[in-house]
């Protein structure tokens, strides 16, 4: 639970720090509770610390997940028609 | 914002709930509790409820962890707080929590007390190196997520060599939680309260791993889908609970892939096992006391134990009467039901801490919620 | 070599560099004398100042006047996009502004704290002459006093705005009306974020700046389009969700937002993300809402969007009715939630 978010890795720092950055706005945390991260690598965030490197080909699996049509669906169609205004 | 906005994408959302509708059994209801604040707030936040069917139910469980801290340890803070010159830091979660006889963190900082929000405990950290002079306490609260940054605070401070810093440890566990939800009267036995499945936390998980969880599917024949923190994450948690449940499969499932391994961060838990170890009990706001259920901090550090180096008198004090906090955290009862829910206890005028915290059921049901119909009290099945 | 005689009449200037406030810069002798004229009047010029009379006098024609006021305690006193000076200066003329009216002119009393920096001060007052100048609504009155040291925080100022309101303009809080639609100038929460990001122990790093402006000509521009406008409000502390509850209730009525259509910055989001706020909560200080008739909605988006201030205008959501006055939010999802009251200022939370 508690807040984390996910944010990318801009520059590491000194001692186990580094910038992170999401959507523009730039903070320095903690790398101090992972490892082996590199500028480029997406972190979640909580707190000022990394809790974990984010795996970016489970999160584009999961995503696709969340497109599949459900099994049970395949005679009825698409039911999605409601458009918000 | 990449791995955000992705994971609240409406047209999405409609396909979840289309997979949702089609795949529930209309026969039977689901009860599904979420355990992580996060994804109340969530459910809230999103109207959620308004995409499920009537028959799936979500029961707020006890993961807020400002919730579940019993008042007499807020009232330890408030006296810390108040010793001269000293230097209380805390999360802005804590400050409006109320006490026995209205009084807050935010109110004795009114009062003149230096109470100072942090975002992290490294700040504490800071704010101690930088007033070598005055004490400086930092107020630990948190599940799993929250204690290895307070380990690494306080090594830090160690290796630092500070001699002002200590913190109040009220850092609490995930699975002695949900061990007692299970084996509380109401839902072991039959038919006072129906308890189908768990969403699991989502960043409890990326520290803890989904291990942990296989005991309660196990023993409890109740199924747990790890869900990420974002809406569509909790959807198909949802979804996947419901599959389970219809195959009658009483699995861990992880759907928070990208960011929770079997094992956890080791790295983590092996810094945490540095600096802290069980307490044989701990009471909790409205579960009274739950053994081996928060962590202290160890002897080798008890330097940095604000316990240890204050001589306050720790008090147990017992909650407002006509407060049903103790109740909606176990799911038992929901903010409804409370009688003085919306009238004596507001917002503005919080009597438990369900209310105060924003992602306690009562505040969030307040908040976000109170325009729907309530759902009927908890029935029996 | 100087005979030592010292020239007629000769004061020592106020030290506007390194020089700070003492008490007897309030006391209304010699020094506070200097202190208005060599910092504020210096600043404001005008010909009501020259006068240095206690109070201001002007003529108007006849019609209905608006007053307003408003008191500045706000920390820091400079943050990214202005200070406390120009923050008074709009938020008052907006005040003024959000009945329809045209401003006129400003009071200004001070506050000051003994040992506050003059330079800094120099700053504040130079800002206000700027922002009133800009606006063409001068300070044309004033008042200076001192507290010891600790007794304030730095400075604090009020300033009240006078105007006119034009023939058959009526626009208030409580002309709202079902169907009536909701608009907004601009994006939300930048003051706010602005602010915050220079607290102590939140350090993080954005280019927001503070949105603070005088919003009459906007106003001028959108009353031109539609004299029709029911309501207009500035949300300022609180945040766009307080300002439309507070709408709600004076015209008892309720609303429905689309959370798809609310402007926010990307910067903003994300400084929200990590502390746990929702923008629709975060302080603004240059935007405002507009209610209109819905047959006028689109003509009023238009001469909003044209306008500098407004360029990022949008139609947020509806008035329903309810009896319940909730404002309620179509989430992105499709789901619904209240946009409810807030309960004391949002805290930055970890949970």
């Amino acid at each position: 639970m508690c807040l984390a978010i996910p944010a990318q890795v801009e520059q590491l720092t000194t001692e186990d720090h580094a910038i992170v950055n999401l959507g523009g706005v730039r903070k320095e945390i903690s790398l101090a509770l992972v490892e082996n991260i590199v500028p480029g690598d997406y972190v979640i965030v909580h707190v000022g610390y990394a809790l974990q490197k984010l795996d970016q080909v489970e999160a584009e699996r999961t995503l696709a997940l969340f497109s599949e049509m459900s099994a049970m669906n395949d005679d009825k169609g698409n039911e999605n028609d409601e458009s918000q205004s | 914002m990449k791995y955000i906005d992705e994971f609240r994408d409406g047209d999405l959302a409609q396909k979840i709930a289309a997979n949702i509708a089609v795949e529930v059994n209309q026969r039977r209801s689901y009860h599904l509790m979420e355990f992580c604040g996060g994804h109340t707030h969530a459910i809230s936040r999103y109207g959620i409820v308004d995409l499920l069917p009537d028959n799936v139910r979500m029961i707020h469980g006890p993961g807020c962890p400002v919730c579940v801290l019993p008042v007499g340890r807020i009232e330890y803070a408030i006296q810390l707080a108040q010793i001269p010159h000293l230097i209380l830091c805390s999360y802005g979660d804590m400050l409006r929590i109320p006490t026995a006889n209205g009084t807050s963190l935010q109110k004795i900082k009114a009062q003149g007390a230096d109470v100072r929000i942090v975002y992290s405990c490294a700040d504490a950290v800071s704010i101690a190196q930088r007033n070598p002079e005055r004490p400086v306490v930092f107020l630990a609260i948190g599940f799993e997520t929250t204690t290895p940054p307070t380990a690494v605070a306080i090594k830090q401070a160690h290796a630092l060599g500070l001699t002002n810093f200590s913190v109040f440890c009220n850092h609490v566990l995930t699975p002695s939680a949900i061990s007692h939800i299970l084996q509380s009267p109401e839902v072991r036995q039959l038919g006072l309260m129906s308890l189908d499945g768990f969403i699991g936390p989502a960043h409890v998980s990326t520290v803890i791993g989904s291990r942990p969880y296989e005991y309660f599917a196990e023993e409890f024949q109740k199924p747990v889908v790890i869900a990420g923190f974002e809406p569509l994450d909790v959807m198909q948690a949802i979804l996947m609970l419901i599959r389970q449940l219809n195959e009658g499969r009483a699995e861990v499932e992880n759907e928070f892939t990208r960011a929770v391994l079997p094992e956890g961060n080791i790295k983590a838990q092996l810094l945490v096992a540095e600096v802290f170890e069980l307490r044989r009990t701990f009471e909790w706001r409205g579960l009274g006391l739950v053994p081996y259920s928060a962590l202290k901090i160890k002897s080798c550090y008890a330097d940095f134990d604000a316990e240890q180096r204050f001589q306050i008198p720790m008090t147990s004090i017992a909650d407002n009467k006509a407060c049903e906090c103790g109740a909606i955290l176990r799911g038992v009862k929901q903010p409804q039901d409370c009688k003085i829910f919306g009238t004596v206890c507001t917002p503005e005028n919080p009597i438990g801490s369900c209310m105060v915290s924003s992602e306690g059921a009562c505040a969030a049901y307040y908040s976000y919620g109170r325009f729907r119909d309530a759902y009927p009290a908890t029935k029996v099945s | 070599m100087h005979s030592g005689k010292v020239k007629r009449g000769y004061t020592r200037p106020l030290d506007l560099k390194n020089g700070h406030i003492e008490m007897n810069h309030g006391s209304g002798g010699r020094a506070m004398t200097q202190l208005i004229d060599q910092l504020f009047l210096a600043a404001f010029d005008n010909d009501f100042l020259r006068q240095r009379n206690d109070q201001a006098c002007f003529s108007c024609t006849s019609g209905r006047m608006v007053i307003a006021t408003d008191s500045h305690v706000i920390t820091p006193l400079f943050f990214p996009g202005g200070n406390i000076g120009s923050l008074s200066v709009h938020g008052t003329i907006n005040d003024v502004v959000m009945s329809g009216a045209r401003p006129h002119y400003l009071a200004a009393s001070f506050i000051l704290e003994e040992g506050f920096p003059l330079a800094d001060l120099k700053r504040i007052v130079d800002a206000m002459a700027q922002a009133a100048q800009a606006a063409g609504v001068p300070i044309i009155t004033g008042d200076t006093k001192v507290v010891e040291r600790g007794s304030g925080d730095g400075v604090f100022i009020t300033t009240t705005g006078i105007g006119m309101v034009p023939e058959g303009i009526h626009i208030s809080g409580e002309n709202a009306k079902p169907g009536d639609k909701i608009l907004l100038s601009g994006t939300m929460g930048d003051h706010g974020i602005a602010v915050m990001s220079l607290r102590d122990n939140l350090s993080f790093h954005t280019h927001i700046e503070s949105d603070s402006a005088s919003l009459h000509d906007l106003v001028a521009t959108m009353i031109a389009a539609v004299p029709d406008i029911h309501v207009l409000r500035d949300p300022t502390r609180g945040g766009v969700a307080t300002a439309l509850n507070e709408i709600a209730h004076q015209s008892a009525v309720g609303m429905m937002l689309y959370e798809k259509k609310l402007p926010v910055r990307q910067q903003v989001s994300a400084a929200c993300e990590f502390l746990g706020l929702d923008p629709l909560y975060v302080a603004n200080e240059g935007k405002l809402i507009a209610l209109c008739a819905p047959d006028d909605a689109d003509q009023l988006l238009t001469a909003m969007r044209l306008h500098p201030l407004g360029n990022q205008a949008a139609i947020i959501g509806e008035v329903i009715e309810d009896s319940h006055c909730f404002v309620q939010m179509e989430t992105r999802f499709g789901g619904k939630r209240v946009v409810d009251w807030l309960s004391g200022e949002q805290l930055p939370r970890i949970c």
